[in-house]
């Protein structure tokens, strides 16, 4: 099953929530996302499953991935939302998809962003006390040793 | 087999004077205690990642560790002697360590088995939750076995090593106690932690 039909029908429901149209994924803006993630989540397209929820630091910009998966359809569907990197903030999808709580309790811990309403806001892996999230791009500590070769690399 | 050899090489005999004919032996306190360190070396139950899965087979019929007298893994670091830091420290286990390590009785020795406990090993660039090497949390190692992870002749060899250590004429030294790096974890290591003044005060 293609992307484009299921972008068809989201852009039907809901005009100008669509950012942009990528090959894989579909990015939408922040504010429709509960409004989308409930029509996704209902009878027409039945995607049941939250399957993977995954932070991107593009260096402007930091992403949210969100990786859904629809049993009756079998399909993927590969859901993002574009975030300022200064205070990232989105709603939590915990309502709709109980496995969205550890998730993004991951992305929070790694990259920093603040998922409102969450029911248990905590860092999941890393201690308490940090103050800051290792996988941004601009992450330093006296004990960290970025490998040279890395240090070129581009996100 | 090597490690037999080298095993019955260490043997209690040199501390012995046998009487000719007689029922009688000969030693010194001294050595008798050393002996008797030196060849019931109890390991503690702990192991950190893959490190440890080669540790239970050292443990197991194959290689046997127990004929070196050192099969008796403790599961309470109060009846153990030495920590066998077996796998990749991370800055939240460190912590643990640190306090096992202080609950371990003197005289106590930390054998660092694999790369990751001598010195970071593959994590040692690009990590953010790894501590490079056992040294780092201010634990002073004995042996330092290295190997990614060490076969389990590597590890026997290190118990014969440090028995060697403990049985050394000279008597043995503990290794130098560098400080705790207080950048590790961003000082989460090192703050100041109610349950640690409780034991000192004990002690």
């Amino acid at each position: 099953m293609d992307l484009a039909p299921l972008t068809q029908i989201v852009r039907g429901k809901f005009p100008d929530s669509i950012v942009e149209e990528q090959s894989t994924a579909l990015v939408i803006k922040k504010e429709f996302l509960l409004k989308i993630a409930e029509f996704l989540k209902g009878e027409e397209l039945l995607f049941e499953n939250m399957h993977c929820i995954s932070g991107v630091d593009r260096k402007d910009k930091i992403e949210v991935v969100y990786h859904l998966y629809s049993f009756k359809n079998r399909f993927m569907l590969t859901l993002k939302v574009f975030l300022p990197r200064e205070n990232p903030e989105v709603e939590t999808l915990t309502k709709f998809w109980r496995s969205a709580d550890w998730l993004e309790r991951e992305v929070f811990d790694l990259f920093g962003v603040k998922f409102l309403n969450h029911p248990d806001p905590r860092r999941i892996l890393n201690p308490d006390e940090w103050t800051y999230y290792p996988l941004r791009k601009d992450f330093t500590h006296p004990e960290f040793f970025p490998k040279a070769e890395t240090q070129g690399l581009k996100g | 087999m090597a490690i037999n050899d080298k095993a019955a090489a260490l043997s209690g005999e040199k501390f012995m004077e046998k009487f000719p004919g007689g029922e009688v032996i000969m030693t010194k306190t001294e050595d008798l205690f050393k002996w008797a360190r030196g060849s019931s070396i109890w390991p503690l139950t702990f192991g950190l990642s893959c490190c440890a899965i080669e540790m239970m087979a050292t443990g197991a019929s194959r290689f046997d560790i127990d004929r070196l007298g050192s099969g008796v893994f403790r599961a309470s670091p109060r009846q153990c002697d030495v920590m066998i830091v077996a796998g990749t420290i991370c800055v939240k286990m460190g912590d643990c360590m640190k306090k096992l390590y202080a609950q371990m009785p003197e005289p106590k020795y930390v054998i660092a088995m694999g790369n990751c406990a001598v010195g970071g090993g593959i994590f040692y660039h690009d990590t953010y939750s790894v501590v490079q090497g056992t040294e780092r949390l201010g634990i002073p190692v004995d042996v330092h076995v290295i190997g990614c992870p060490p076969r389990p002749e590597n590890l026997l060899n290190s118990i014969l090593l440090l028995k060697q250590k403990i049985e050394s004429p000279e008597g043995y030294k503990h290794p130098p106690l560098n400080p705790a790096n207080p950048n590790i974890g961003g000082g989460l290591l090192n703050k100041e932690n109610p349950s640690d003044k409780k034991e000192e005060k004990a002690s």
